[in-house]
């Protein structure tokens, strides 16, 4: 029981409290980047969650079975990138092959999820956390991918609405967005604390 | 004669590119992760912007040099692979040499190695031009975020904690500004920041 309780309170943690794009600001640039319509934020939110569940996973077991033992820890980013990158290559096919209207709304950033930073990121929090279970890595991966799509789904209902307000000339497109984007946290800041 | 001196113009463009007309952060709106996540004061910002500047010369040369080997397929593998290299040598060298700053960064080192800057810069330039041009590209595109990232964290560090890259430089009855440290501080200064960047842009177009 008390493990479950610790699981369920390490993804809500990573989902609200401790979430990567409000607290880390990883992944800002598709933040900014995709979140223009709510469909296709959500498609990429998907995308990123399927990513950094495989990933977080992946690195984890490679760098405990592989890297540790044989103290190859100074190839660690090397190998991260390598696997992210393979990862984001078989979202891309699989995608591009019963998607493909999402496909063409996705444009470049598709393979740029590879330079994503929340990916890369949580992989190195995971080794930053001392996170020593599978299953833990399982959940903290899925839930902040999760997080970055329940973020950016948000930011996307709030600038579909942003289109109809009149904005300063200068500050449309992205300065507004990132304005908007820091009341934002300031609104899951009431968060803190709540969670470890 | 004429072709000698537009080369050098040429050059000398690549090197002022970054600074402002290209500058990534102000104009071109890629690599904003750095700028949000480690502008709280300015010594650890310039720790940032100096990595930058070395990981982006460095890859832009390797890149540059290996440029009529690349297989279109291949591209991204590679920069990030070349990246990652010199993101490892730079982050060995910070954890020796200067523990403080490298514990302050943090995972933000690492993650230089996918910061949209290099790689757009890798496939904007240094797989198109030679050597030397790649490495002028690099010390301007690097030197400009170095520049967006000190204003940043000047004026966070000021309003949050009353000081300078560590000197004391507001009166003494200032109120420091908490909000400035947290993460709403950051997101609303560069959107501040880049309203006034377009602002600008606008008034010299007209």
């Amino acid at each position: 029981m008390d493990r479950v309780y610790i699981l369920i309170m390490g993804f809500l943690s990573v989902v609200i409290v401790n979430n990567f794009v409000f607290t880390k600001f990883l992944g800002t640039c598709p933040y900014l980047g995709v979140s223009g319509r709510l469909d296709t934020a959500f498609g990429m939110g998907m995308a990123v969650t399927f990513v950094t569940a495989m990933s977080g996973i992946m690195t984890w077991l490679i760098d405990f079975y592989v890297l540790v033992p044989l103290g190859l820890e100074i190839t660690r980013y090397i190998c991260y990138i390598v696997v992210i990158a393979g990862a984001v290559q078989l979202v891309e096919m699989y995608v591009k092959k019963f998607f493909p209207v999402l496909n063409k709304s996705f444009g470049i950033f598709l393979p740029l999820i590879s330079t994503n930073c929340v990916i890369l990121g949580l992989c190195l929090f995971i080794n930053i956390w001392g996170t020593n279970n599978l299953l833990e890595v399982a959940v903290l991966s899925t839930g902040t991918g999760f997080g970055f799509a329940v973020a950016i789904c948000i930011m996307a209902a709030i600038r579909e609405n942003l289109i109809m307000v009149d904005v300063p000339e200068s500050f449309k497109g992205a300065p507004v967005t990132l304005i908007t984007a820091g009341l934002l946290t300031m609104a899951f800041m009431g968060f803190t604390g709540m969670i470890r | 004669m004429a072709g000698e001196s537009s080369v050098k113009i040429n050059y000398l463009g690549a090197l002022t590119a970054g600074l402002w007309r290209e500058n990534p952060t102000f104009r071109l709106l890629i690599g904003m992760c750095p700028p949000l996540a480690v502008t709280t004061a300015v010594k650890p910002a310039l720790t940032m912007g100096l990595s930058v500047i070395f990981v982006l010369v460095c890859s832009n040369l390797a890149i540059s040099l290996m440029r009529n080997l690349l297989k279109p397929h291949l591209r991204i593998i590679m920069f990030c692979l070349s990246i990652a290299t010199f993101v490892t040598i730079c982050d060995l060298y910070l954890r020796a040499f200067a523990p403080v700053m490298s514990e302050i960064l943090g995972a933000y080192v690492p993650l230089i190695i996918v910061n949209c800057i290099i790689i757009f810069r890798a496939e904007a330039c240094a797989s198109k031009n030679d050597v030397w041009f790649s490495i002028l590209d690099g010390i301007g595109s690097g030197t400009g975020f170095t520049i967006a990232l000190c204003i940043m964290a000047g004026i966070r560090e000021i309003l949050a904690s009353g000081t300078f890259a560590g000197i004391a430089v507001m009166p003494r009855g200032f109120v420091p500004w908490a909000a400035m440290q947290m993460p709403v501080g950051a997101f609303v200064t560069l959107g501040l920041l880049l309203g006034l960047a377009s602002l600008l842009t606008a008034k010299k177009a007209n």
